[in-house]
């Protein structure tokens, strides 16, 4: 394959997407076969636009909550004074793994009632263990040479986070990030049956009303971001990686 | 001896603190949707055992809130989590108004607030502890049987969860096995086609790069957009195939939701197939060669053998996974505890919810538990064995 096919592939898929949740009746015909008895082919409840960029508000005030909260606590835990905690939190990351994302949407209404919040929590909570234990596996794995030169430059422990250990696990952590944002905008449309505002809107209404065109477009434009932001995100990792010196597959 | 304070029991003793003194214990309700009233440890029990409970998890905190030998830490926690299990089924028996069946009570914000603080203790210490695979899955066992005994014994039958049960027992079961079948049927599908598929793009490199592709992308369609989209194609099926509406496919209920968390198995079955058949040693390789193993043999003896933890290590992502996803497939009709959470969601009764949503976790967690334990006895053994 050559090397430009992949990226033109993309942006391809990008146009597309912009232009089918800014103008989607001009995909009406394609889409009506797969509709019955008259029903609308293109979603006529909201706009598509407005949606999708409340579907990625959400998952963006998510994952930089998550991102915060996470590499803070994965900073914590493998400083001298944390290190105490450094055992239970991995405990505790892989018991936080087994809760399904349903369930933990579901649990979060009684506390929060209806809407956007239980969402935006369950979003935060599962978006944190992925970068939390990036962070972690990056912060306890530098090259033990140079944090010894670190240390023998005489740089202080904040100057060694700051200026060593940070940018050195950045291609790991942003692992872990993008690995959270995809879950979070799979896991961003079940928050629809909690009455949140995102694209899983669009393919509830398609179930209820059983209308195979809502379905199928909602779920094609969460994939389509879903693909294009684990693309661009790897592709700023392997950025990251480059600038650190490291090589990647 | 000076006492020295314990860094996690400060985080421990100070959720205690605000949960049993500030947070209410149990909510009364008059029916199952009506907002509730907050009740205090002290308001929801009789005094004697309102006080008991008082002492037990402040004592245990103070335990934890030291630095205190292990065993202790052990046996407080254990004391607490116990007190709290049997005292909030004491709980619901008391706030129940006598021969009154529309009221409600359930545990609150005070109550799972404890069992959580107890909770983290006692993993603090089984951590620290480093049990074998085999004690952590005796562990387990004891604190299912525990539960188990409770439930059985009747203690916990005035909660509001369990009067949810009770009204629908049957269904409850019925779910409970469809869930169950869903999540291991499509790990069994995935497994007996994921792990050859995996062992193919190990074998031929110009697949490899495709066959992840596709998985990754399957991978980041929505759960609910999946099963949603594969009701066309199997209501097709269903029609046109002869013999297939007879065997069960059906445009909707179990049959999408089986090929949907079969397709979202098959990328942790031949991603991990395919890194452990990477990770063999080519030594292990050229000596097998050298014996004058043909290819199956080396396959089959040396390079599966050698690779089984980390094909295992998928599989558990898989099970846990799948058993979560499951859930969802209550959405289109395919049963599993799902139907009890949505149910919950629409009536806003949360105690549906949870009677939909602990089952799922419980579930997930002992599966992830037991499946570890099996990696790790697979690795050592192996270990050993070529030590």
């Amino acid at each position: 394959m050559k090397a430009w096919l992949p990226a033109l592939l993309r942006l391809a898929v990008l146009l597309l997407l912009a232009v089918f949740i800014t103008s989607p009746n001009w995909f009406e015909p394609l889409l009506k076969p797969l509709t019955e008895n008259g029903a609308p082919a293109i979603y006529n409840q909201g706009s598509l636009l407005t949606l999708t960029l409340q579907h990625l508000r959400i998952v963006l005030m998510a994952t930089v909550a998550a991102t915060i909260v996470a590499v803070a606590l994965a900073i914590l835990v493998t400083r001298p004074a944390g290190a105490e905690f450094l055992p239970l939190s991995r405990s505790l990351v892989n018991i936080g793994q087994t809760f399904p994302p349903v369930a933990v949407l579901a649990l979060a209404v009684p506390a929060v009632g209806f809407g956007e919040k239980p969402t935006l929590i369950a979003l935060f909570l599962y978006g944190l263990l992925p970068i939390f234990e990036n962070a972690l596996t990056a912060l306890t794995n530098l090259p033990g040479n140079v944090m010894e030169a670190a240390r023998g430059a005489g740089m202080t422990g904040w100057q060694r986070l700051m200026k060593v250990e940070l940018p050195l696990s950045a291609p790991v952590i942003l692992g872990g990030i993008r690995l959270s944002v995809v879950i979070s905008l799979a896991t961003a449309t079940i928050g629809s049956t909690v009455a949140a505002k995102t694209l899983g809107e669009v393919i509830i209404a398609g179930l209820i009303s059983n209308n195979l065109a809502f379905v199928l477009q909602g779920g094609l434009i969460v994939a389509a971001l879903a693909v294009l932001i684990y693309d661009g995100l790897s592709a700023i990792e392997r950025y990251a990686a480059r600038r650190m010196g490291q090589r990647t597959e | 001896m000076t006492l020295r304070l314990d860094k996690l029991g400060v985080v421990i003793a100070a959720i205690v603190a605000y949960a049993a003194f500030l947070a209410p214990f149990a909510t009364f309700r008059a029916n199952r949707i009506v907002p509730g009233q907050a009740r205090s440890i002290l308001e929801a029990l009789p005094s004697m055992l309102g006080m008991l409970l008082l002492a037990i998890v402040t004592g245990a905190a103070i335990v934890a809130l030291l630095r205190t030998p292990l065993l202790l830490r052990l046996i407080a926690g254990v004391v607490a989590l116990v007190a709290l299990s049997v005292l909030i089924g004491v709980a619901g028996g008391f706030l129940t108004p006598a021969g009154n069946t529309f009221a409600r009570v359930s545990p609150a914000s005070g109550f799972w607030l404890l069992i959580f603080a107890f909770t983290l203790l006692l993993a603090d210490v089984l951590t620290r502890l480093n049990l074998s695979p085999r004690a952590r899955v005796g562990v387990l066992v004891l604190a299912a049987s525990a539960i188990a005994a409770l439930l059985v014994s009747g203690r916990w039958d005035s909660l509001s969860i369990l009067k949810e049960y009770a009204g629908r027992a049957d269904s409850f079961w019925a779910e409970a096995s469809k869930h169950v079948t869903l999540a291991l049927g499509s790990l069994a599908g995935a497994v007996v086609v994921g792990i050859p598929l995996g062992i193919l793009c190990h074998r031929v490199e110009k697949l490899r790069a495709g066959v992840l592709n596709v998985l990754n992308i399957i991978q980041t369609i929505p759960s609910i957009a999946l099963f949603g989209l594969l009701i066309a194609p199997l209501g097709w099926v269903a029609l046109h195939v002869p013999g297939a509406a007879a065997v069960g496919i059906r445009g909707i209920g179990t049959a999408p939701a089986f090929v949907a968390l079969f397709l979202y198995s098959l990328l942790p079955v031949v991603a991990n197939t395919v890194v452990g058949l990477a990770g063999v040693p080519r030594v292990a390789n050229d000596a097998a060669r050298g014996m004058g193993m043909t290819d199956r043999q080396r396959l089959f003896d040396v390079e599966f053998p050698l690779a089984f933890p980390v094909i295992l290590t998928g599989i558990r992502i898989v099970l846990v996974q799948n058993i979560g996803l499951a859930t969802i497939a209550a959405l289109i009709g395919g049963g599993g505890f799902g139907v009890f959470v949505f149910q919950g969601v629409g009536q806003t009764a949360m105690d549906l919810v949870l009677l939909g949503a602990l089952p799922t976790v419980a579930l997930a967690f002992a599966a992830a538990i037991i499946l570890d334990a099996v990696i790790e006895m697979t690795a050592t053994k192996r270990r050993v064995e070529t030590a």
